[in-house]
């Protein structure tokens, strides 16, 4: 891969396309202004919500989404705004999974409790990859992700004990949550759990990538000489937003084991990080509801065709991935954040 | 002891060999075109699958099967290139990543559509599956035509580059693309062609590395991860780095597989970590 | 210059100093002991012919590069160790020679972004970047200093070249700096274009002490009022510009320049 080069847009602050010898519009003089944090999330509660009240038999379908959402915002900050390119957040997302299940076995099954450890797994997994992994770029740093991936998911295999291994893990029940909402049967409450969890990790991505911390990030990726010659501390800025991914990637992993009530090798596995990387490309990196967007269209095609036959759907997956390359959402987004007046 | 360890050495550097073979194609395009083909892996499942089917199906000999076959996979894979790829080497990497990878997915599909989702045997001629007596110790032939043909491989690639116009504009064309066109080398037909031939070699060790990875319709993804350590241990464009790569980390995984396999591939990705920390811009360059 | 211990902070010393600079890549001797002084305000211009080594000398000055032997000073403090965040925030900063810009951003985020690196803010990770009405207007005004105030939300890479040059030394003005490196800022500019960079250098605060690497002979004399001349590593000549302008060796050196 070329070092250093950008990957596709990255900033949510840029402005709408203009010619380059246009005279500059009064809007132009001025630098657009950041949304708040909260409305971004509150959109995604309001659809979820509404999708969990008027579909009451999606709400499995529903909280694979919220989930995977989550892990592909996670991933987001990651490629999307630092630019890292990685095919090994799936170790994050497997760390926080197991993390939070192992808890719920063998401490205490309350279900915040163990999306605290979830996140705590991931973040700490991502702080020490990331101490080491910083050090290289692009095509390097690509496969390094994967082998660290790699080497987690061999490492949960031979701990058997504590893993499951090839069995996966199970034999734990969540505890009601907040104390008074059990999970039933028809996944009511982990669908709404799933969804409130996503929109709070939304509204902490928000501010993270609106923040001083994210603009540097941003710069990191558009520039790296820039940065320096800003005098950033470039690697453990770099360190920073992959620990806080790591957080998200590890909380996705956590509501991952507690809904679901396993967790298999596949949460560590390499294509699960290649199918979160898919999505997000597919949503548009960079701009953060492009993961959730990327993610639900993902899934919902997944799920879709997937009931059709399970081999042939990889024909429309693949069909539609090809031909978003080749009509890239981008443009289409663009079209329409410029009729809707605005970003989020 | 020394009977394990011979073993050892032999499998792994078999298992090297098809791990090199698969990979040159893949370096080539990565350091020529800058291009990110995730659909690699399925040049290596379409030759594997044309062999057998020729000599399952349609009966024919090996011998003649195995040449078909990589003319097939070329063909396919110039096809590929000239119509759909070319206009993705301007893209960003992500696009060429996502466009490769639904690439990878349809031809998984089709696959399975055309073939089934069983495992794809070739029949091997009676003379490859005989034992060959070298003095210490006796070799399934198989093993031997591997190690040969990657032998063969590397020998051609080198002269290839070393002595050929088409090694000389291949060299040109990845040191400095810019320059080379307008020295009037025909840089579509030099791309085109070691597209074509990288998808043919892949091809070739789909076919010798089909008892090692069973060809199956998944195939396209499952092994590509290990052809994409091999190119990144390497170094993209470097062949020898590649070789030299496969057979390292061939040798590695052989010998975990037989000395400790409940850890997986877990010594493999070490190695690999390790290497590339070592040397992050491929084994022979600082 | 006597060599006097590093101790930090010295009223008397030159901002910035190099003692004995020598530089090797292999067989390659880029940089070929060289010793500057540099005091508050000078105005310093960098010339040779191409592969002279300006840029590498920048670089070691700068801490991109690490010299294979002696020191650079930062007001009398041996900063040779040390990186190059951590010159910039001894108040080193410098330009490049190929516009060095994040593509995306805006122009007024970006001189934002080095407001808040200068400050120290950006690891502040909760806050939004609108809630800095400080950072914002200083970069308002520094903007409107330059002559960039209409480009404020353009994305850099959209900017014609001679104004993407601009925002190059603003970035630099915007940390503050003691000691400002200027690696050839007028590379590259059309003809146009180019008052509005030379106002800027013009404009230069009395008490920076400016390094500027030029080709172009007229900015030179306009500019510096000190000339170091550098021939294959090492420095040729080095005073005013008269003396330079009648240095035999120097006209040699240029080969009919």
């Amino acid at each position: 891969m070329n070092e250093g080069t950008t990957t596709s847009p990255a900033s949510a602050t840029q402005p709408l396309a203009q010619p380059a010898t246009a005279r500059p519009s009064p809007a132009d003089a001025v630098a657009p202004r950041v949304a708040p944090p909260w409305r971004s999330a509150l959109v995604v509660l309001a659809i979820g919500a509404a999708a969990w009240w008027a579909l009451p038999e999606q709400l499995g379908l529903l909280t694979r989404i919220a989930i995977a959402a989550l892990f592909v915002l996670s991933l987001d900050l990651v490629v999307g705004i630092a630019g890292l390119p990685t095919l090994g957040h799936a170790a994050l997302f497997g760390a926080g999974a197991y993390a939070a299940a192992i808890f719920a076995l063998r401490v205490h099954a309350d279900p915040l409790l163990g999306l605290a450890v979830g996140v705590g797994a991931g973040a700490l997994l991502a702080v020490l990859s990331g101490l080491f992994l910083v050090r290289y770029q692009g095509f390097t740093f690509l496969m390094l992700t994967v082998a660290v991936a790699q080497i987690v998911a061999s490492l949960a295999q031979k701990a058997r004990d504590w893993t499951g291994a090839d069995d996966g893990l199970t034999g734990f029940t969540m505890q009601p949550l907040l104390g008074r909402f059990a999970f039933d049967l028809e996944g009511r409450t982990a669908a709404l759990y799933a969804v409130a969890a996503l929109a709070v990790g939304l509204y902490v991505a928000r501010r993270i990538a609106d923040s001083p911390f994210g603009l540097a990030v941003r710069g990191i990726h558009e520039n790296r000489a820039r940065m320096a010659a800003l005098g950033t501390p470039v690697r453990r800025r770099l360190i920073a937003m992959y620990t806080l991914a790591g957080a998200l990637a590890g909380a996705a992993g956590a509501l991952s084991a507690q809904t679901n009530a396993i967790v298999g090798l596949d949460s560590l596995s390499f294509a699960l990080s290649a199918e979160a990387l898919v999505m997000l490309i597919l949503g548009g990196a960079g701009r953060l509801y492009g993961a959730l967007v990327g993610a639900a269209v993902f899934t919902l095609l997944h799920h879709t065709a997937a009931s059709i036959n399970p081999y042939h759907w990889l024909f429309v997956v693949g069909g539609v991935l090809m031909a978003v390359v080749i009509v890239p959402p981008d443009r289409a987004w663009a079209w329409l954040r410029r009729r809707l007046g605005g970003r989020t | 002891m020394l009977t394990l360890l011979s073993n050892v050495l032999i499998d792994g550097m078999a298992y090297g060999m098809v791990l090199f073979i698969i990979a040159v194609g893949l370096t080539v395009t990565l350091g020529l075109m800058r291009f990110v083909n995730l659909a690699h892996g399925a040049f290596a499942m379409i030759g594997g699958y044309a062999a057998a089917l020729l000599t399952r199906e349609a009966q024919w000999s090996f011998w003649l099967a195995l040449p078909v076959a990589l003319v097939a996979t070329a063909a396919l894979g110039a096809l590929l290139e000239a119509v759909v790829l070319r206009h993705l080497y301007r893209r960003s990497e992500l696009e060429q990543v996502l466009f490769t990878i639904g690439l990878a997915f349809f031809l998984i599909a089709a696959t399975n559509a055309l073939a089934g989702p069983q495992v794809q045997l070739i029949v091997l001629p009676p003379l490859l599956a005989q034992p060959v007596d070298l003095g210490f110790r006796t070799l399934p032939a198989q093993r031997l035509l591997v190690i040969a043909a990657g032998l063969v491989v590397a020998a051609a690639a080198a002269w290839i580059v070393a002595r050929t116009r088409f090694g000389i504009w291949l060299r040109a064309a990845v040191d400095h693309p810019d320059t080379a066109a307008t020295l009037g080398i025909p840089i579509r037909t030099v791309q085109c062609a070691s597209f074509a031939v990288g998808a043919a070699l892949a091809g070739l060790g789909g076919v010798l590395g089909a008892e090692l990875m069973p060809l199956e319709p998944y195939y396209a993804l499952k092994y590509l991860v290990l052809v994409l350590v091999v190119v990144a241990v390497g170094g993209m464009g470097s062949l020898v780095g590649s070789l030299a790569a496969a057979l390292a980390l061939g040798t590695v995984e052989t010998a975990s597989k037989y000395l400790a396999s409940d850890w997986g591939s877990l010594f493999f990705f070490l190695a690999m970590a390790l290497l590339l920390a070592w040397r992050p811009n491929g084994l022979l360059r600082r | 210059m006597a060599a006097a211990p590093a101790r930090g902070p010295d009223v008397n010393a030159p901002v910035l100093e190099t003692r004995a600079l020598d530089k090797r890549f292999g067989g390659l001797h880029v940089t070929r002991q060289v010793s500057l002084a540099l005091q508050a305000g000078e105005r310093v211009a960098l010339i040779g012919p191409n592969g002279a080594g300006k840029t590498t000398l920048v670089h070691q000055l700068s801490g991109v590069l690490a010299p294979t032997s002696g020191q650079v000073l930062l007001d009398g403090a041996d900063v040779t160790r040390r990186s190059q965040a951590w010159r910039v925030r001894s108040g080193l900063a410098r330009t490049f020679q190929i516009t060095t810009l994040a593509p995306h951003l805006p122009v007024q985020r970006q001189v934002e972004l080095a407001l808040f690196e200068r400050e120290g803010l950006t690891g502040r990770a909760w806050r939004s970047i609108d809630a800095y009405p400080a950072i914002a207007a200083e970069a308002r005004e520094l903007l409107a200093r330059l002559g960039l105030a209409e480009h404020a939300g353009w994305a850099t890479e959209r900017l014609a070249y001679g104004e993407q040059r601009l925002v190059e030394i603003a970035l630099a003005l915007a940390l503050k700096p003691r000691v400002l490196l200027l690696d050839e800022p007028m590379a590259g500019v059309p003809q146009g274009e180019g008052d509005r960079l030379l106002a800027a250098l013009d404009a230069l605060p009395a008490e920076l002490a400016v390094v500027i690497i030029e080709h172009d002979m007229d900015l030179v004399f306009r500019f510096a009022r000190r000339i170091v001349v550098l021939a294959e590593g090492a420095v040729l000549a080095d005073g005013a510009p008269d003396a330079i302008r009648r240095d035999p060796r120097v006209r040699e050196a240029y080969l009919g320049h």
